[in-house]
């Protein structure tokens, strides 16, 4: 917002990353910084590496599907710091034509299977993460990504088909 | 249930000697024990656990040894969501049920999917277990999923032992 001064996390994000840097935003106490994608690893490595920053604890990866924008999807990292006691919301924008990000496992190894349900539920895919299969559907699921804005509610018929009851059993 | 009249007969002086058909012993043995195994799956399992515990006491209908095995069991109460996933592996559990077996399906969720009429609820068990008795509620109330017991019950008792049954279409 134009008047109000820039947090001061936000603003060394802003000062160590002028280009990476979109946007900031404070609501209610709550710090949410946009960067440019490309920049999304360099900067979350600064998050927990600088000792001013040292947010050390990764709480939530999620993801929001913005179906009538250009770069249709955002990723969203929570993280916090346990001694520093604060804690930063990192989001980047993601195209749907090219749907990937850096993975943060490297830094944050709890972003596993976080990032992982992301990819499972809304399809975007982590460059570098380890194990990068589906979390809550099975692998052998083929109707898409549940959480984007155009899969149907009720799916494209995969809760109405049992195969396992034509294997004889019983 | 007026079979067994122990007491009476014996003061008497009579020999303790009943007439009755052994299909109604049978059964009268088959509902007396049934042998719940827990099935939670989501809120309306509290219910169940409210059930059996001391407040509502389910051992009174004779169904109070909860079991965590199928093997160990022929009642199968299926309380709360059943999601695609998990449906495979209910089915794989009822199989290894021993006969005679009996279901429940507790609740809204696992009778038709209730509010959740999305792509990974299952629109009712009964899709791909047959079930005997429906308990509604969201979540059924412990007296209800009783009602759902005495009338399964009144169901055994229907049931013929010794005659082939029709058999048991298979969904």
């Amino acid at each position: 917002m134009e008047g109000v001064s820039l947090h001061h996390l936000a603003a060394r994000i802003q000062s160590q990353f002028p280009e990476g840097f979109i946007k900031a935003k404070e609501w209610r106490g709550d710090l949410a910084v946009t960067v440019r994608r490309e920049h999304l690893h360099e900067v979350c490595r600064f998050l927990h590496d600088d000792p001013a920053m040292d947010f050390d604890y990764m709480v939530h990866v999620s993801s929001v599907d913005w179906p009538d924008e250009e770069e249709r999807f955002e990723v969203v990292y929570e993280v916090y710091s346990i001694r520093k006691r604060h804690r930063i919301r990192v989001k980047a924008r993601v195209p749907e034509h090219d749907c990937e990000v850096d993975s943060m496992t490297d830094i944050w190894r709890g972003a596993e299977f976080m990032e992982r349900e992301v990819f499972d539920m809304m399809g975007i895919r982590f460059r570098q993460h380890p194990d990068l299969r589906r979390i809550l559907m099975p692998d052998e699921y083929h109707e898409g990504y549940p959480l984007r804005k155009d899969f149907p509610v009720q799916g494209k018929g995969w809760r109405d088909t049992f195969e396992f009851l034509n294997e004889g059993v019983g | 249930m007026g079979l067994i009249q122990l007491g009476k007969p014996e003061k008497d002086g009579d020999l303790g000697v009943m007439t009755l058909s052994l299909e109604k012993v049978v059964n009268w043995a088959r509902k007396g024990s049934l042998w719940p195994m827990t099935f939670g799956l989501a809120c309306c399992a509290i219910e169940m656990i409210a059930a059996a515990s001391s407040r509502y006491d389910i051992d009174r209908y004779g169904a109070g040894v909860f079991r965590a095995s199928p093997r160990q069991s022929d009642l199968m109460i299926v309380a709360g969501t059943v999601c695609r996933r998990m449906a495979p592996v209910i089915r794989k559990i009822y199989d290894q049920m021993p006969e005679p077996k009996y279901v429940i399906s507790m609740g809204s969720c696992a009778t038709s999917g209730n509010i959740y009429d999305s792509y990974s609820v299952v629109q009712g068990v009964d899709r791909f277990i047959p079930v005997d008795i429906y308990v509604p509620g969201c979540p059924p109330t412990p007296e209800a999923l009783f009602d759902g017991i005495l009338k399964l019950q009144d169901q055994i008792m229907r049931k013929r032992v010794f005659t082939k049954q029709p058999e048991q279409v298979r969904v």
